[in-house]
């Protein structure tokens, strides 16, 4: 190998240097590992798809959290790599990614997914790995006992607790609600919240309708989600799903007849489809970069942010990249290095403040108690600049009240 | 369940179709005159849709994009047609259909690049903003234009393909180019009109789908699916094939989401599969027809 070789000679050193470094590259897990300094973390996530706009916004801000320990030195000196797959919006792609990042990469840790059913893929060989895994998916089925080990973490919010918040703004005693479902988990978890919310408020079930996961268009939908009558439609789908089936419930004029909700309300589709068709649509979310007025976290993280993106705003999904990067990285300071059993114990004992708020991994079931905000979406004219997309009606505190319980979940209290 | 809403479910349907049907007709012309499959046509009506937007937002009005977007891309196929396709008249048909594969990634990638991977925004016309009252319900304005569009588009079309002397020529040319080069005809201009005329149509669906899709990349892919099922249960390179089925699967999606919604988008490829059963040559195919 040059790199042992004999190096009498400047030119020659740099030459070599160039040609072990190109050698590393080419054989890069193997020899990249040899000195293993870095920490890397895997980081699955759809780059490509209908949520590839989200997907990115996560990248960003995991990149951020990387950066900003890496400033600060590294984690006892060594520094910090993240290693970004495509999962494609798919759980074999997904698991086979997790897979090669585990025994290939050597990964430390795997933070990321964003669709339900590929986080549970991911979650399925980091559990059998022993790796750890903190998921920053909005679908908690891997809190749930059956599928959950020691090494899994859920950083995002859940369906329980958006759609809690958002039927506490929205619902009243005997209002009807109608429901828009997507046809696979993250839709029918939704719809679970939101008509266990409804049932505590004392809401009408008027109708649910499901619709295929991806659908290009919803009109077909649309005049018997009319002939229910309701006075509240809950869309409760993802990413463009979301704009779409927004827009074109208001072409077909349902908000003169109801008020629509969604669980989350997506920065980026708010985007896409703009004001005008997602003015009064109320939905929760993790994070706004509007809460800087309340939060001095919130401050520092969109300053951090804007200056690491040439001015751009973090988005909700992107604070999750940040935040679930952020607390592994944490814990990983904490325990001193990557034992992945100290790192664990960190995880659990850790209390993070780095987007909105202090929140902590539940104990039972590692989800994290967080704060869960309520917006609406302003009109045009109400709008201060470009970035002022919505008013926030809500920012309710953190509590495990907010959370199904231990025993709910299936785990020994 | 009320015969009001299973008739305003039948127009959201009729609706559905009318994009379905301006898109597949683009390539079952392409396929049926030229034999080439153009798997770059989903990508076309991408652009389409871009070109669109950018026009409208150029001009300030949405007219002016659903005029120049089409013929402006239809100009951009036609070089393609010029530059690419040419050269691989006469080769085995999967030549031109990965010629075509690859350029749709190129393209997608390209509109990344310049325009982002979010969606953008395309605003439904003033004009045509809100629901009219049919007396049995309310039916978007902008769904009702896009029918009206459709039908007049089809009309023109039939017209120039049916009661004109280049429709004659083309027809001609469809069934045997060598007799019409010895007529001297230069069939190779024929060709030209057409892939642009079928890319033109590709583009009027994005525009026409703009307003009421969320304009993004991979907004062709979808649409490339449904316009090859239309395409291929009306039977391959048939006009009128591509018309009605493109109703039909519009239709049997509509009334299929009143009934059973989680199976609306399954329903089309139920469809293809019965109909290739019965008529592997589509509805209005000609057995045996190979390009």
């Amino acid at each position: 190998m040059p790199k042992s070789g004999p190096t009498p000679k400047i030119i020659r050193r740099t030459a070599l240097v160039g040609l072990s470094a190109g050698a590393a590259l080419l054989a890069m897990p193997r020899l990249g590992r040899a000195a293993d300094e870095t920490i890397r973390i895997g980081f699955p996530t759809p780059l490509t798809g209908p949520f590839a706009a989200e997907a990115r916004d996560q990248v960003k801000c995991a990149e951020l959290a990387v950066k900003l320990v890496n400033d600060k030195g590294g984690i006892g000196g060594r520094k910090v790599e993240l290693l970004v797959r495509d999962d494609k919006l798919n759980a074999g792609e997904a698991a086979t990614r997790t897979l090669e990042l585990i025994e290939k990469d050597k990964v430390h840790a795997v933070v990321g997914a964003l669709s339900s059913a590929v986080q549970l893929a991911v979650n399925e060989v980091t559990r059998a790995r022993g790796v750890i895994y903190v998921s920053i998916s909005q679908s908690d089925t891997i809190n749930e006992a059956k599928d959950f080990s020691k090494y899994t973490f859920h950083e995002a919010l859940n369906p329980h607790m958006t759609t809690a918040a958002v039927a506490r703004q929205t619902l009243k005693k005997g209002m009807k609600v109608a429901h828009l479902v997507a046809d696979y988990a993250y839709g029918h978890e939704m719809l679970r919240g939101f008509k266990r919310a409804q049932a505590a408020i004392g809401a009408d079930n008027v109708g649910e309708i499901l619709h295929p996961f991806g659908a290009a268009d919803y009109s077909t939908f649309m005049p018997r989600l009319m002939s229910m009558r309701p006075d509240v439609l809950c869309i409760s789908n993802f990413g463009r799903d979301q704009a779409n089936a927004i827009k074109q419930a208001v072409d077909f004029g349902v908000k003169q007849q109801m008020k629509i909700v969604v669980p989350v309300i997506l920065h980026n589709q708010r985007l896409a489809v703009g004001p005008d068709v997602f003015e009064g649509v109320v939905g929760g979310a993790n994070y706004y970069w509007g809460l800087e007025t309340q939060s001095k976290t919130a401050a520092a993280f969109n300053a951090a942010f804007k200056a690491a993106n040439g001015g751009a705003i973090p988005t909700d999904y992107g604070a999750y990249g940040y935040s679930g990067v952020g607390s592994l990285l944490a814990a990983m300071q904490a325990a001193g290095g990557t034992d992945t059993d100290k790192v664990v114990d960190a995880l659990e004992k850790l209390q993070y403040d780095l987007t909105k708020g202090l929140q902590h991994y539940r104990k039972c079931d590692h989800q994290s108690v967080q704060s869960v905000l309520v917006l609406e979406s302003k009109k045009k004219s109400a709008m201060a600049g470009d970035n002022d997309l919505f008013a926030i009606l809500a920012n309710d505190a953190g509590s495990d009240d907010m959370l199904r319980t231990c025993s709910e979940l299936g785990h020994a209290t | 369940m009320d015969l009001s809403l299973i008739i305003m479910q039948l127009l959201s349907g009729i609706a559905l179709g009318a994009v379905l049907v301006i898109t597949a007709l683009g390539l079952t012309i392409v396929f049926g005159m030229l034999g080439v499959v153009n798997f770059a046509h989903g990508a076309l009506f991408m652009i389409g849709a871009y070109a669109g937007l950018y026009l409208a937002s150029l001009t300030g009005s949405f007219w002016w994009g659903l005029l120049l977007a089409p013929i402006l891309i239809g100009a951009f196929g036609m070089l393609i047609e010029f530059v690419l396709i040419r050269r691989l008249y006469g080769r085995s048909i999967d030549d031109p259909l990965l010629l075509t594969f690859g350029l749709s990634y190129i393209l997608v990638e390209g509109v990344r690049i310049v325009f982002g991977s979010d969606g953008i925004p395309f605003p439904t016309p003033p004009q045509l903003i809100g629901v009219v009252d049919l007396g049995i319900g309310f039916f978007p304005r902008y769904r009702l234009f896009v029918i009206a569009l459709v039908a007049v588009v089809l009309l023109v079309l039939w017209l120039t393909l049916e009661k004109t002397r280049v429709g004659l020529i083309v027809r001609a040319g469809a069934r045997d180019p060598t007799i019409m080069q010895v007529l001297g005809v230069d069939i190779g201009r024929v060709w030209l009109a057409i892939f642009g005329l079928g890319v033109g149509l590709a583009a009027l669906g994005g525009v026409l789908a703009g307003p009421m899709r969320s304009v993004n990349p991979e907004m062709g892919s979808l649409v490339l699916a449904e316009a090859f099922v239309v395409t291929v249960i009306g039977g391959l390179g048939s006009i009128v094939g591509a018309v009605v089925a493109g109703l039909m699967v519009g239709i049997s999606i509509s009334m299929v989401a009143l009934f059973a919604p989680e199976m609306a988008t399954i329903v089309m490829f139920a469809l293809m599969a019965v109909v290739l059963l019965i008529r592997p040559q589509g509805l209005f195919g000609v057995r045996g027809r190979t390009a």
